[in-house]
Order: C-alpha cells, then sequence, then structure tokens
C-alpha cells in the first residue's frame, strides 16, 4: 500500500516537475534577458527561448521571446545586417502568431521589427517599412486598446519622426502619457507575459518634458 | 521503506551527479567557411547553445541515450545527426546548406539597373531619388541619364544608350510599349517625359541584353512598373509660377482598392516674363494635363490597375533663318495625346501566374514652319532650299496592344514564362496636303526560363519571334544571361543576346521594303552590394547590321558598333546622411547609316560622361540640398553635303566639353493641417556654355552652334499634401 502510494506520489512529483520544468525554463530566461551584456548574450537568450518554444510547441509565449531577444539583438550590434536579424524575427513571429492568433503584443513585435528595417534606409524605406509598422500598431489596437506598449511604441517612433512628417516630441509627448497611464493599471496574465517597457515610457516622457 | 529512502536518494543524487554531459562541436556552411551564430539544439529539448565567432559550440545537457541534435541558421536548410548521450561528446561537425531563396540568389543583372524596393539589395533608383536630384526636375529620363551608359545629349529628347539613337530606347510600362513617352519633339531642344516619377515603384533601366519579353529596343528598354494600392488617401495641390494642380488619391478601408484623378496646367508665360530666353516664343508653352486611375485587389492576391492620361500642348518658337539673316523661321506646334494603360497580374494557383496588359494611346501633332520677314509675316523668298522649309505637317499615331505573360514557377524559385503580344499601330501623316497611312500588325511569342541552379549560379535562357506585317519580315531573337555569386553581395554576369528593330516611320513612309536593323550585345558585369552601397562594372561590346540608310538608295545596309567600359559606385554609409553616387561611362561608337559617307562616330556619342550625384538632407532643419554635376566630353559633329553621286564630309569638328551642375533644396514643414515640400532648383549653376551640334547653312558657308534656349532654367514651387486617412488622429483623439 505505502508503495503504491509513493509510486503514485511519484507520478504525481513527475508531473510537477515537467510543468515547472517549462516555468523554470521561462523564469530562466527571463532572468538571463534582464542580465544580458552583449549581443552575444542577447543572442544566446533568443537561442534559448527558441528551444524550449520549439520542445514545447504549443506555447507562444517562448516564441515571443525569442523573437523579442532576436530583434534586440539588432539594436545591440551596430554591425548587424538589420535585414538579416528581421528575417529571424519574423520567422519566430511567425511561428508564435500560428500558436496565439490576433494577439496585441505579438503586432506590437512586428510593429518593432518593421522600424528595425526601415531604419537601414529610412529615407528608401519609409514608405514601404513605415507602412507597415502603422499597420501592426493598428491591428495591435484592435485586439487591445489598453496595452501600454501599443503608445510607448508608437511614441518611440514619433519621437524620431521629423517634425514636418508629423512627428516630434509634442506629439511623442501624448502618447507616452498614455503610456505612462496604462502602465500604472496594466498587469500582465501571467509572470511570464509581456509586461517590459514602463521605465522606458518613463525615461522618454521625461525627455520629452 | 528506510531501502526505499535510501534507494530515491541515490537515484536522485546519481541522476543528478551524472545529469549534465558536454556536447562540442563546430558548424561550418556547404564551403567550409565558419558559421557564427548558428543554434544548436537536442531536439525535444531546451538544451543547446550557439555557435561562437570560430563556428564553435559546447552546451551541457540532461539528455541521454539516442538523441537528434539539430543545427539550424537562418537562410540555411538545417541539419541533423543522431548521437548516443552516454559520455560527453566532442568535435560534431555540422555542414548548413543554403537554402535557395529569392533574396539570397544571385539576379541576372548584366546591363539593367534595378531601381525600387523589388529586390532589395539591388536599389539602385526610386521615385524618391527622382525627385531629389539636383537640377533633374523630376524628370525620369533626365535623372536616368546620371547613370552609366547614357549620353548628355540635350538638343534631343530620348535617352541615348551606349551608341545607340534615341529612338533605339524604348519604354514600357507595366509591360506595354509606350508610344510616346516624351513630349513632341521641338527642333534643337529637348523634351520632357510625360509621366510622374510618383507614378512608379520601380524603374529598370536596362542598357542592353534584357529580358526576351520585350522587343523592338535596339539600345535599351526603360522599364517602369507602376505603385499599387497607396498608403493611404491624400489630396494634393501644388502651386508654381510655372504651374498649378490638384489631385485626390482615394483609398478604401480595406485598402484593396483605390482610385484618384489629377490635373495640371502648365504655362511658362510668367517665366518668361522674368527670366530671358533666346528664342522668341510666339505661342508661350502651355499644357494641360489630366490624369485617372484605379487600382483593384482581387481576391487571389492579384491586382487590377488602370491609368490613363489626357493632354493638350501648344508652343511656338521663332529663330533666326540659318541661311538668310534677315529671315526668321517660326516652328509651331501642337499636341493633343491620350494614353490608357489596364493591366492585371493574377495568381493562377499551382505556381502559376498571370500578367495581362492592354494599352491604348493616340497622338495628334499639327505642326507648322514657316519662313517670315523681320516683321514677321510669311514671306517666299525664291530660293527653294529656303522655300521648302514652309511646310504643315499633321500626324496622328495610334497604338493598340494586349500582352500576356504566364509564369509557371519550378523546382525551388525557378521559373518558366512565357506569353505573346499584338501591337496594332496606325500612323498617318499629311504633308501639305499629301496624305500617307501605315498600319501595322505587328506579332510576337516569348519564352524566357530563369534557372536558379544553385544559390550561386542562375540563368536566364530567352527566346523572341516577331513578325511585322508592315515590312512582312520575321525575326528570331536569341537572349542569355549567366550570374555567378561569387560572394556575399557580389555576383559577375554575363549577358549574349539578339535585338531587332523595323526602322522608324519617316523612313517607312518612303518604303517599306526594308528589313529589321540588328544589334549583337555582349555583356560582362560585376556588382558588389550591400544594402547602403552599391559597386558596379560593367564592359560591353555590341555589333550593328542592317542599320537603315539613306544614300544612295533607302536600304538596311548600314553597320556599326559599340563598345565601352563603365563605373558606378552609390554609398550611403561612409558619410552619416549622405547619398552619392558616381557614374563613368567610356564609349567607343561608330556607324555608317542614314547619308553617312562610311562608319563615323554620330553626332550624339562622347567618349567620356561622367556624373557626380549628391544628395543631403538636414533633419533640423528639415531641408534637403542636392546637386548633380555632370561632364561628357565634346561629340563630334559634321556637315555631310551631296557631292554627285556621293556624300562629302564638307566640314566636321567637336563640339566643346559639356558641363553641368544642377542645384535643387527642398524643404518641408507643415502649413495647418496639411504637409508641404517647398522646392527650389536651377540648373546649369556655373553658366556653363553648352554646344549640343551645330546647324549648317544650305551653302555650308555659315553654322551655328545648337544651344539650350536659356542658359539656365529656375523652379520655384510648393507641394501640398493633405492625408485624407485620419488615422494617426484617430490614435491621438483616443488619448
Amino acid at each position: 500500500m505505502k508503495q503504491l502510494l509513493v509510486i503514485i506520489s511519484m507520478f504525481f512529483f513527475g508531473m510537477v516537475a515537467a510543468q515547472s520544468k517549462y516555468e523554470g525554463a521561462m523564469a530562466k530566461g527571463l532572468e538571463q534577458l534582464q542580465a544580458v551584456k552583449s549581443a552575444d548574450d542577447m543572442g544566446a537568450t533568443a537561442a534559448f527561448f527558441e528551444r524550449v518554444a520549439d520542445a514545447e510547441k504549443d506555447k507562444w509565449l517562448p516564441y515571443y521571446y525569442a523573437a523579442y531577444a532576436n530583434h534586440l539583438t539588432g539594436w545591440m550590434n551596430p554591425k548587424a545586417d538589420k535585414d538579416k536579424v528581421a528575417e529571424k524575427s519574423k520567422d519566430l513571429i511567425a511561428k508564435a502568431e500560428v500558436l496565439e492568433q490576433n494577439n496585441s503584443e505579438i503586432f506590437c513585435l512586428r510593429q518593432m521589427v518593421a522600424i528595425q528595417q526601415m531604419t537601414v534606409d529610412p529615407m528608401a524605406r519609409w514608405q514601404t517599412y513605415g507602412a507597415e509598422a502603422n499597420n501592426a500598431l493598428e491591428s495591435a489596437t484592435r485586439a487591445d486598446p489598453n496595452n501600454p506598449r501599443i503608445y510607448y511604441l508608437n511614441g518611440q517612433t514619433l519621437m524620431n519622426t521629423p517634425e514636418a512628417f508629423g512627428g516630434g516630441k509634442a506629439v511623442a509627448k501624448k502618447l507616452f502619457e498614455k503610456a505612462v497611464e496604462l502602465y500604472k493599471t496594466f498587469t500582465p496574465a501571467s509572470s511570464f507575459h509581456p509586461g517590459w517597457g514602463k521605465e522606458d515610457a518613463e525615461k522618454l516622457l521625461a525627455a520629452c518634458q | 521503506m528506510k531501502k526505499l529512502t535510501i534507494l530515491l536518494i541515490i537515484i536522485l543524487t546519481a541522476g543528478w551527479v551524472n545529469a549534465q554531459t558536454r556536447i562540442s562541436g563546430s558548424v561550418k556552411d556547404n564551403r567550409g567557411h565558419i558559421m557564427a551564430g548558428a543554434s544548436i539544439a537536442v531536439k525535444g529539448s531546451y538544451d543547446g547553445g550557439v555557435s561562437d565567432s570560430a563556428g564553435y559550440f559546447t552546451f551541457k545537457t540532461f539528455e541521454k541515450g539516442e538523441q537528434i541534435i539539430i543545427v539550424a541558421n537562418v537562410g540555411y536548410k538545417p541539419a541533423e545527426q543522431i548521437v548516443m548521450i552516454d559520455k560527453d561528446i566532442a568535435g560534431l561537425v555540422f555542414g548548413l546548406k543554403e537554402e535557395i531563396n529569392e533574396l539570397k540568389a544571385v539576379t541576372v543583372t548584366a546591363g539593367s539597373f534595378e531601381a525600387g524596393d523589388k529586390k532589395r539589395a539591388a536599389t539602385v533608383l526610386s521615385s524618391l531619388d527622382v525627385v531629389t536630384t539636383g537640377g533633374a526636375n523630376a524628370d525620369i529620363s533626365t535623372v536616368v541619364k546620371t547613370l552609366p551608359g547614357a549620353q548628355q545629349v540635350g538638343e534631343q529628347e530620348g535617352l541615348f544608350v551606349r551608341g545607340g539613337a534615341g529612338y533605339e530606347t524604348k519604354q514600357f510600362i507595366d509591360g506595354t510599349l509606350v508610344n510616346n513617352p516624351y513630349f513632341s519633339s521641338v527642333p534643337d531642344l529637348a523634351q520632357r517625359g510625360r509621366f510622374s516619377p510618383f507614378l512608379f515603384k520601380g524603374t529598370v533601366f536596362s542598357t542592353g541584353g534584357y529580358s526576351a519579353l520585350y522587343g523592338q529596343a535596339l539600345s535599351s528598354a526603360l522599364i517602369l512598373e507602376s505603385v499599387d494600392i497607396p498608403v493611404r488617401s491624400e489630396a494634393s495641390a501644388s502651386l508654381s509660377p510655372i504651374f498649378l494642380g490638384a489631385g485626390l488619391q482615394k483609398v478604401n478601408k480595406e485598402k484593396k482598392s483605390s482610385w484618384g484623378i489629377n490635373y495640371g496646367y502648365t504655362n511658362l508665360a510668367v517665366y518668361f516674363s522674368l527670366v530671358p530666353q533666346l528664342v522668341d516664343y510666339f505661342t508661350v508653352p502651355a499644357y494641360h494635363a489630366a490624369d485617372a486611375n484605379f487600382r483593384v485587389k482581387t481576391k487571389k492576391g492579384g491586382i487590377l490597375k488602370y491609368y490613363t492620361t489626357f493632354s493638350a500642348n501648344q508652343l511656338g518658337i521663332r529663330r533666326p533663318n540659318i541661311d538668310d539673316p534677315t529671315l526668321k523661321n517660326a516652328f509651331g506646334l501642337k499636341n493633343t495625346n491620350w494614353y490608357q494603360n489596364l493591366s492585371w497580374r493574377e495568381n493562377l494557383g499551382q505556381g502559376w501566374k498571370m500578367n495581362l496588359g492592354l494599352s491604348f494611346s493616340t497622338d495628334h501633332n499639327d505642326i507648322t514652319n514657316q519662313i517670315q520677314n523681320q516683321q514677321n509675316f510669311p514671306v517666299y523668298t525664291g530660293p527653294s532650299w529656303i522655300d521648302s522649309t514652309n511646310f504643315n505637317l499633321i500626324t496622328r499615331g495610334d497604338l493598340s496592344q494586349v500582352k500576356a505573360v504566364f509564369d509557371k514557377r519550378l523546382s525551388g524559385i525557378s521559373v518558366l514564362r512565357f506569353g505573346g503580344e499584338y501591337q496594332y499601330s496606325y500612323n498617318k501623316t499629311i504633308y501639305n496636303q499629301y496624305a500617307a497611312v501605315l498600319p501595322d500588325h505587328f506579332k510576337a511569342v516569348f519564352s524566357e526560363a530563369d534557372l536558379y541552379i544553385t544559390n550561386a549560379l542562375a540563368a536566364k535562357l530567352g527566346v523572341r519571334f516577331e513578325h511585322s506585317s508592315l515590312i512582312n519580315k520575321t525575326n528570331l531573337a536569341p537572349r542569355l544571361s549567366l550570374a555567378y555569386k561569387t560572394g556575399k553581395g557580389a555576383q559577375m554576369s554575363i549577358a549574349f543576346g539578339i535585338f531587332y528593330q523595323k526602322p522608324e516611320n519617316n523612313y517607312l513612309f518612303t518604303t517599306t521594303n526594308f528589313g529589321y536593323a540588328k544589334a549583337t550585345h555582349y555583356i560582362i558585369n560585376y556588382i558588389k552590394n550591400t544594402s547602403l552601397q552599391t559597386f558596379r562594372v560593367e564592359a560591353f561590346y555590341k555589333k550593328y547590321s542592317g542599320l537603315v540608310k539613306t544614300f544612295p538608295a533607302y536600304t538596311n545596309d548600314g553597320t556599326g558598333y559599340a563598345k565601352g567600359v563603365e563605373l558606378y559606385w552609390r554609398d550611403k554609409k561612409t558619410i552619416q546622411g549622405l547619398d552619392y553616387w558616381v557614374s563613368y561611362s567610356y564609349l567607343d561608337t561608330k556607324r555608317d547609316y542614314l547619308n553617312y559617307p562610311n562608319q563615323l562616330t554620330p553626332n550624339f556619342a562622347a567618349k567620356h560622361t561622367s556624373s557626380l550625384v549628391v544628395k543631403r538632407f538636414v533633419p533640423s532643419w528639415n531641408t534637403g540640398f542636392n546637386f548633380t554635376y555632370s561632364y561628357a566630353t565634346g561629340r563630334p559633329y559634321y556637315n555631310l553635303v551631296k557631292n554627285g553621286s556621293k556624300y562629302d564630309i564638307a566640314d566636321r569638328g567637336t563640339t566643346i566639353d559639356y558641363h553641368s551642375l544642377g542645384f535643387s533644396m527642398n524643404y518641408l514643414l507643415s502649413l495647418g493641417k496639411a504637409y508641404a515640400v517647398v522646392v527650389a532648383s536651377v540648373t546649369n549653376m556655373f553658366n556653363s556654355n553648352q554646344v549640343f551640334g551645330y546647324n549648317y547653312s544650305y551653302d555650308g558657308l555659315r553654322k551655328e552652334a545648337i544651344t539650350p534656349a536659356a542658359p539656365r532654367f529656375y523652379f520655384i514651387g510648393v507641394f501640398l499634401s493633405w492625408g485624407v486617412d485620419r488615422r494617426q488622429d484617430a490614435i491621438n483623439n483616443n488619448l
């Protein structure tokens, strides 16, 4: 009887272990993401999330973070071929979208990738990639208008857009204010869901004053 | 119980102690080059690593037993190896094969300049480039002249490419031929193109060796691809002392369809009163131009596009008569032109695509030339060589055409393409009451294959078969190009092709007993491309036969050759915010055609031509500054005089070198709800003396330089646009 109990409890223990294996990996990955010091670290983090995602097969969050981290390598490494980085990011985003449709956070990621590609040659590319970025934010707003990252990202883009093209600090300021307000009430669906951007939004809002 | 606990502890600790096995190795591509950044994973687990800058990887794993190690990288096919994990594994070697994909594969580029976003890396000129090229006044052909291969010809419109005359370059919009791409010719003054650069998303300037889809262009093809659905709805207006314009472009909510209309009126009266001209305009140039378009996306991802433009213009120029300085030559022109183009691009499924083009254009000219006295009254003087220059010419040129191209995707990204075209052209002239008509049914079928043998080697094989009813002749034109990738972003290409063109109408009105003129092109080039820099060098040899001779009889006995080397360098990288390109063309060409007594360098060919285009946008001033400097060595000129049964060169020479520095600036601002661009520009800033050639009097005793109508052209204007799409406002209103 006792043995049976042990076996049963071991069985449950095993399940709990399996559950927490994913959670442990996510926690470890997010920790790594916080601790990143170089583009190589960021690349390793992206690869880690991708491995978790490929192994799990049915979870979009690791693909989301894989794309997010991969995207950031493009900014951290000044020599990176941004088009190549974006190609990989889009590949990962597409995998996330298969598992999670119409998600505001994923659309936000699409905007970030499009902006990164635009910066390669803004004068020549804003018509294509600028439109792609705008469309992504429109979709993100439709999916969840209370996602603070929409306003943070839009503000960031407009802050770097010349006033003559409808950008500038004054326009960006309103968006950062909105973002900061939404961050106050925003709670991620779980500790693994995206929640980033609050400090950056506050910093950029201060820069707009 | 105790035993069991001990056992558990042993199993667990043993598990932990022995859990991690170290796996290491290296990753290379199929050419043996080190690959950094590849990701390595034990399939189905979280364990893995990334290859470092030396291509090495090492990681620890808890997994045991038979496992699959998978290595992946963007643009490569993943590689797998089955390993037995019972102890540390070292020295695993992975070789990844490149995936053939459109972005990475070589493109067949010999002879062609791709412009637009179609091939990211090959982008050379965009519509923005056209409008921000100093001194070009937003004229597509003027900007194309800053690319290697084209001559700086200022006395006639058209692109004179690699020793070819202007009419040997043809323009195509969405695949179909454009009959009158420029405003009607005026003696010794080049005219602008009819089409705005903003109509096009991509421009391919092919200086030779181009695809079998295009024919009847001996030298060059300018292939223009119109924009699809615009990004947003917009109303626009333009104001300048020279012209006024207004337009509306509406995009539906789903961005699936759009329509637009534009109207513009150009009148140079105010301008001429401010800036004196060297010629006397008795009818000031005035142009009405209206256009309309609609575009619809189809369900299967195709698009249907329609564009039409109508223009009416007139001008009259009076210049001294070269034979008798007491007389004047008064040239008057009225032109109306209607052009329409319908194209349909569709995915037919299972790798099939279709491109269908229909176009119709009709062009009417009423041209008079009159000998006048100093009081501007018509006079008859007696000498036939003067009086015979009095004429009235009415022309009508219609072109209707249909073209269909089918694409079938073969394995990988290889494509087989085939199709046909039919053109019906109808040309009528009434010269001093003598009427003549030239109808032509022109048919062509063509087939072409783009074969990607590997990512590094591609071939384009094509053939074209044509028949013109007017001259009742057929031809068969093979085309071949090969491209080989020599390194990252670098490739070599070679091209060979035979090109045919039927004689121009002014010769066909005399006799239709002609064959095709023929040019054989051989091209080799090397390109190195990154997203912000392009280097290109190209050498070519062309052989002409069948060129039109007008003396001693109208025949196809003309011959010629052209050879040269061209360089191009564009750089947006070295200096932040500065975009510049340099081009250089060396040309050696001779031809025996028309009434030439033997092979001569034609008067439109300069030996050395070079351009430097510099653009700088200063964000803090919201202003862009653009300079274009063009240089060409002098061109030959001849006075050919009939002497009994032959033509003699009674006089010859070389014009002075050509210099031109154009400048433009564009200042961006918001005016109320409108975005505005103020544009100011001037051509030939240094007031260089420009001579394009000489005209001779009948007796050959007087010669006069052919020069521009004014040393400089100034422009100032403001372009306003209102985004009807209130998306940005909508977001702001949510705040």
